[in-house]
């Protein structure tokens, strides 16, 4: 057990850390929240800055066009990128981890000269149409249907959690092309260009006020066969690909940012008054601050483990689901702890004091992850079954 | 960075593994009640194993292994809930003769626990107390004690100690400091191995158990009472490895925060699953007969030495403020 990291991983911080001082004030500044336009400008730029310099497609193996890194590195790039506050992979999320390394692993090799480079240079942006208002944790579920008509299939349908929808130039799209199979053995994955006749995007309201999903209807869309990806009726077992690279590496940004985010909330504890103490003198809550620390430290180590596991065996482990649980729970909790720190400064997404938005807007934000990309109720499921043997 | 086992780490855990199966199955753990917690034979035993002398070095008769190999070891000792003072004979080696050879058996306290409970009072030879100032030897002829006649845990035996004498200096601050440390990650693996036994235990009876026609293991309020129970001891499992690993390698900065981190997780670990596996085990698990409640016992008992769950969250929470 070895957690110094080696020459060559400090090496590739610092030229990384040296590329990103210079990088950034060329950057853009962040632009409002709902302003999509130009989100997708500025998270493509940095995309392409990213691409210029060598380190687009981090995860994505060399012969692909990808950066190749050991997964040693590729914990350091997250760690670096988040901790100079450099925008994270943003409106780039599903072309970089979902749709791109699905199309590495399983389309032609037109498809993917078509679309890696284009994913990796920011050219191009993916949403994902899986879930649907009725297929939700029980996703095999799906009902969107296809049907082959010459070299087209045809789809009707309706989508839901589609992010970044708006400003995307394709979906990666589950559809149902045999409804009388088994419900994992009908489904297909397809190429979905969003500008085809019959896309409606309907932006959806989160509690956040927010609209980085949509829901999708699709009337009559016609999307050549060529795009599919993966043999018909395969597209179940092709989007299971897709999960395996979720629930990798998909958190280690997030997690790097709780452990920034904690500081500044002792930091923001020590000036909090209430009456002639802090919130910090509060014995009570710093005890529970100081468990919520250790925690996240934990599975910081244990992000550690997994990649160390799995650059030895070529598979991710029992890690990913372990970290996705207990991560995702760990957080509300953490914001739980910034909304007893703030007090009725809570009351504000607007900043009563630095920041103090931000916690708020924060501890909103997270109800997601505990539902989204298999929820807390499945992760026990899969624990439970996968690894545990216990019966169904 | 490769945070997973050696070879040679892995061959050390599997031989102490068996060691324990063979040596300690949970027919002589329960009859080691009746000589006060400990066998000397069986001591002995451990002692060439290496389980005392395992980190000192090759030319004081150790293994000169590490922190690390302490931790795997003790893992497994408490997997198998071997009893006995094994920390604080651990810590002793090379200090007091004898204690790594397993001929005298070490046991020790903070001064700062009042009341004095002294675990193990019929089985050991030499009793130390850790404080701010230093480790020193008390005198226990000079000690009044009144024997507990109901332990909380049968296999933690106790007497209460009605003061503590200062006794005669084995170490220097410095030393407390070090043994502090080193004593909480010992009893985390220790935990943790204890929370992993109690994982496995009640995954097997949640397999047999059947209720309504089927394995009571099926049902998702018991899956997922399993779940969170692995997923806690895989979680203390990182915290206590990288605190090992920490007090092994000064390059990784200052272990305070880790190794409390370790210690509170561990703990935690152990004491919920205790309380998880008591549930799933449901009437049998409330019986002297099922192991459980032995696991849920020490639990309690080692989430009290060398700092407590609190203790160990106020420590953390210090070095964030700092």
């Amino acid at each position: 057990m070895d957690l110094l990291w080696t020459e060559d991983d400090e090496r590739f911080r610092t030229e990384l850390r040296a590329w990103i001082d210079q990088a950034l004030p060329k950057l853009p500044p962040a632009t409002k929240r709902e302003d999509w336009d130009a989100r997708r400008a500025r998270d493509t730029t940095w995309q392409r800055m990213l691409y210029d310099a060598g380190y687009a497609g981090i995860n994505w193996p060399a012969d692909f066009g990808g950066r190749g890194a050991a997964l040693s590195e590729q914990l350091v790039f997250y760690e670096e990128i988040t901790k100079a506050g450099a925008p994270d992979v943003g409106v780039n999320f599903v072309g970089l981890l979902h749709a791109g390394p699905t199309i590495i692993a399983e389309a032609t090799d037109e498809q993917r000269a078509r679309h890696l480079p284009a994913i990796l240079k920011g050219e191009e942006v993916w949403c994902q149409g899986f879930s649907e208002p009725s297929a939700g944790s029980d996703l095999a579920s799906l009902r969107c249907r296809a049907v082959r008509d010459g070299d087209d299939y045809v789809i009707s349908g309706q989508k839901i959690w589609t992010s970044f929808a708006q400003v995307s130039d394709y979906c990666e799209l589950l559809v149902r092309t045999d409804p009388d199979a088994p419900k994992h053995k009908g489904i297909t994955w397809l190429i979905l260009p969003m500008d085809a006749p019959g896309v409606d995007v309907r932006p959806l309201r989160t509690v956040i006020g927010s609209s980085e999903f949509s829901e999708l209807y699709l009337d009559d869309v016609r999307v050549p066969v060529a795009n599919r990806v993966g043999a018909e009726n395969d597209g179940w077992r092709v989007a299971m690909v897709t999960f395996s690279f979720e629930r990798g590496t998909s958190l280690v940004s997030e997690m790097v940012e709780a452990r920034r985010q904690l500081d500044e909330l002792v930091k923001v504890a020590k000036v909090v008054t209430r009456g002639s103490a802090t919130a910090w003198d509060d014995v009570g809550l710093r005890r529970e601050i100081g468990h919520a620390a250790a925690e996240l430290d934990a599975l910081w180590n244990m992000v550690k483990r997994t990649v160390s596991e799995a650059a030895r065996t070529g598979v991710p482990g029992v890690g990913a689901s372990v970290v996705k649980l207990y991560y995702t729970e760990l957080i509300q909790r953490i914001g739980d702890l910034a909304l007893r720190v703030l007090d009725r400064a809570s009351l504000s997404l607007d900043d009563v004091f630095e920041h103090s938005g931000h916690f708020v807007e924060e501890r909103l934000r997270v109800l997601a992850l505990t539902i989204a990309a298999g929820s807390s109720q499945i992760q026990r499921n899969i624990i439970g079954e996968r690894i545990l043997g216990l019966p169904r | 960075m490769d945070f997973t086992l050696t070879d040679d780490q892995v061959a050390l855990q599997e031989g102490v593994r068996k060691l324990c199966e063979g040596r300690f199955p949970m027919e002589r753990v329960r009859a080691l009640a009746d000589p006060g917690g400990v066998d000397r034979d069986l001591w002995r035993e451990l002692a060439d194993a290496g389980v005392f002398s395992l980190r000192l070095a090759e030319a004081d008769g150790g293994a000169g292994l590490g922190t690390a190999e302490g931790a795997l070891v003790f893992e497994e000792l408490g997997r198998a809930l071997v009893p006995g003072p094994l920390v604080w004979t651990h810590l002793a080696a090379g200090l007091v003769p004898g204690a790594a050879e397993g001929e005298r058996v070490v046991g020790g306290l903070q001064r700062q626990e009042e009341p004095f409970l002294v675990e193990y009072p019929d089985a050991i030879d030499v009793l130390l107390a850790v404080d701010d100032d230093g480790l020193w030897e008390v005198d226990r002829s000079r000690l009044s004690a009144r024997p507990v006649s109901w332990p909380l845990d049968p296999l933690t035996p106790a007497h209460v100690a009605g003061g503590l004498l200062r006794g005669e200096r084995r170490g220097v601050p410095g030393d407390a400091a070090r043994w502090r440390l080193e004593g909480a990650v010992l009893t985390g693996a220790y935990l943790l191995g204890m929370a992993a036994a109690l994982t496995d235990m009640s995954v097997t009876y949640a397999k047999e158990r059947q209720q309504f026609d089927k394995p009571i293991g099926s049902f998702q309020a018991i899956k997922h009472i399993l779940a969170d129970m692995f997923v806690r001891t895989e979680v203390a499992r990182a915290a206590v490895y990288a605190a090992a690993v920490n007090l092994d390698e000064p390059a990784l900065g200052p272990p305070g925060r880790a190794v409390a981190g370790a210690k509170l997780l561990a703990g935690e670990a152990a004491t919920l699953n205790g309380k998880a596996a008591t549930q799933v085990h449901g009437g049998m698990g409330f019986t002297w007969e099922v192991d459980v409640h032995l696991y849920l016992k020490r639990a309690w008992v080692l989430d009290t030495t060398f700092g407590t769950a609190d203790d160990h969250a106020d420590a953390v929470a210090g070095l964030l403020g700092s």
